[in-house]
């Protein structure tokens, strides 16, 4: 099982590659990048040292094209696609058709892997990609029960990749117009859930403020941990209760469910966060090398309780939570 | 331009479907949406029931199309979306690759329904050589973004191979979730939801803690707090928009349908919203 980690810059990739990922995951600075946040991601140059540092280490890049591409700037995603080929980057990460379409005609040997953008939840779905663009890979939305991920994992030939730990997108990824709907900014088309110029944060006497557009999306206590305001994860008002009507801050961590995602041949564990620090990626990635490697290694897998206390350090809220995976989550 | 009624996203009893389905029959609309597309756990209606009042409803003279599911996660949605798919009369909106897998697969027209992810020309090339005939626009599509993508449909000679709908009147469908809301708002589980949603037949009101309509829970829907209205802005999409789609609340629909085909402006009260095709956020407005 290979574990697929996150790298906002060539620092981060760095001590991704230091801490035990077997490949990691990037995205360019412009448009085709669903996680295009400021002052983050790679430069064509940068893409090139990246890609000389991972072949060197003997692991894999993916490069992230996973926004929806926009009919004035195609071109852009066109030769987002074309730059990735004639650096032989290991595997593309693609949401949109046409996108996956220019790919796979003309570079019928690059690895195409379905993006989570583009939502493919079930067998059907899956074929439609498989049949038509030969995707190698298909990366499943956080929406699905282990039963239902186990259900799909015997149905399809497509390897499969799920989310292993980070924030948890509680909606069906690429069909949440949550963040547009406050701020006019598409995560589909532009990137970025609840952009950082729209949030403010403010200390008033009720508390901290935090303000998406202007919108009250909660206050926090002084003994409160603050979660970042995305519209999810607010505390609002239905009827006379007032409470986090769709989830709590919290963060998603199933290494609680490796053996099972072991046993029914789940090709790569993905941790989440281009956007975290140096930090969260040392941690995170060493924790879950030696999680992946105990398992791979022994029937009987225990969570060693200073994994749980490393993770739990640098968690939304200092929760961690199976979301979808669990029934009872759902 | 032609008006449509949308399918009935709320959860709502089997004689209420049937009584507002035969007023459908009779009213205004050009075209008729109908069957679930939510939560599969909802069936006062089941396929059959959909099929029948379909057939009905094509004897009326208007075109009626069978709606899908949007979030397909088990083998037994699958198979139920393989039944409308299957039907052999009736057009089928796909709301989910998996419907577009399967339409294409048996080489039947398909309406690309605005939970699919569309957003440029090549992508509308590709699925109307797949067998797309209508292609319903996201619902935070602008009109600037859709004058564009049709420019560029223009020039690579695809415009004439479908017709574009705009959904432009109703709550808006803004996420999907493997969580149900409703019953977390009565503090159940979606497997003990005891199919609450029900109770709410305009879904449950959420709003900020300063009093602000945020959005609207529809089970595992989460919709806009603010009903989106663009009878105003008819006369800007003569020549780009072919369809106007009204998302049904209640028998109200009807009514605006009428006034929609008159031509009329129904008033924008201040829990409406057409921020969207403005390209600014979905929740702001802006005067024309």
């Amino acid at each position: 099982m290979e574990l697929l980690c996150p790298a906002g810059n060539l620092s981060s990739l760095k001590t991704a590659l230091e801490n035990g990922a077997d490949a990691i995951y990037i995205g360019l600075k412009n448009a085709t990048n669903a996680r295009h946040f400021a002052g983050l991601n790679f430069t064509d140059k940068k893409l090139e040292q990246a890609v000389g540092l991972v072949k060197a280490s003997g692991k894999k890049l993916h490069l992230a094209i996973n926004t929806f591409a926009d009919a004035d700037n195609w071109q852009c995603w066109q030769k987002t696609v074309d730059l990735a080929a004639s650096l032989d980057v290991d595997a593309l990460i693609i949401s949109d058709l046409s996108v996956l379409a220019y790919a796979s005609q003309t570079y019928p040997d690059l690895e195409l892997h379905l993006s989570v953008q583009a939502s493919a939840t079930n067998s059907e779905a899956i074929n439609y990609y498989q049949q038509n663009f030969n995707v190698k890979r298909v990366v499943l939305p956080r929406v699905l029960s282990i039963h239902q991920v186990k259900q799909l994992a015997r149905t399809t030939s497509v390897e499969l990749e799920v989310f292993a730990f980070g924030s948890l997108c509680i909606m069906a990824e690429g069909r949440c117009h949550l963040s547009s709907y406050l701020t006019g900014e598409s995560p589909n088309m532009n990137g970025v859930c609840s952009p950082a110029k729209h949030v403010r944060w403010q200390e008033t006497p009720n508390g901290l403020e935090s303000r998406l557009n202007d919108i009250l999306i909660d206050v926090y206590q002084p003994d409160e941990a603050a979660g970042y305001p995305t519209l999810c994860k607010g505390r609002f008002e239905v009827g006379d209760d007032k409470y986090h009507v769709l989830e709590e801050p919290t963060s998603l961590n199933s290494m609680s469910l490796l053996p099972e995602l072991m046993a029914m041949g789940i090709a790569a564990v993905k941790i989440e966060g281009r956007q975290r620090s140096n930090a969260y990626v040392k941690s995170v990635t060493s924790t879950w090398r030696q999680a992946i490697d105990r398992c791979t290694n022994n029937t009987e897998f225990t969570i060693e309780p200073q994994w749980e206390q490393e993770l739990a350090a640098i968690s939304e809220g200092a929760q961690t939570t199976l979301g979808a995976y669990h029934k009872k989550w759902q | 331009m032609k008006y449509a009624l949308g399918p009935v996203l709320y959860f709502w009893p089997k004689d209420t479907m049937i009584d507002f389905y035969q007023q459908a029959g009779v009213s205004d609309a050009d075209i008729i949406y109908l069957g679930e597309t939510v939560c599969s756990k909802r069936r006062e209606l089941r396929s059959k029931d959909y099929l029948a009042i379909a057939k009905e409803l094509s004897t009326t003279g208007k075109q009626v199309v069978l709606s899908t599911m949007v979030l397909l996660e088990a083998p037994s949605e699958i198979n139920e979306l393989k039944r409308y798919c299957d039907n052999g009369d009736f057009l089928v909106e796909a709301n989910d690759m998996a419907a577009v897998q399967l339409l294409s697969q048996a080489k039947v027209p398909f309406v690309a329904g605005s939970a699919l992810n569309i957003y440029n020309h090549q992508t509308l090339k590709l699925l109307s050589e797949q067998g797309m005939t209508r292609w319903c626009i996201p619902v935070e599509m602008s009109k600037d973004k859709l004058q564009a993508i049709v420019n560029h449909c223009d020039n690579i000679n695809i415009r004439d191979k479908f017709d574009i709908e705009v959904v432009g009147y109703g709550h808006l469908p803004l996420a999907y979730s493997a969580r149900c809301f409703t019953a977390r708002s009565e503090n159940r589980t979606k497997d003990e939801c005891q199919y609450c949603c029900i109770n709410y037949p305009q879904g449950r009101l959420t709003k900020s803690q300063e009093g602000e309509d945020l959005f609207v829970l529809n089970g595992i829907q989460t919709m806009s707090g603010d009903c989106y209205n663009l009878s105003a802005e008819q006369a800007q999409m003569h020549g780009v928009v072919d369809i106007f789609r009204v998302s049904p609340e209640s028998n109200e629909a009807f009514k605006v349908l009428t006034r929609l085909k008159q031509q009329q402006v129904i008033a924008r009260a201040n829990t409406h919203t057409n921020g969207y095709w403005h390209q600014i956020a979905g929740i702001s407005s802006v005067v024309i």
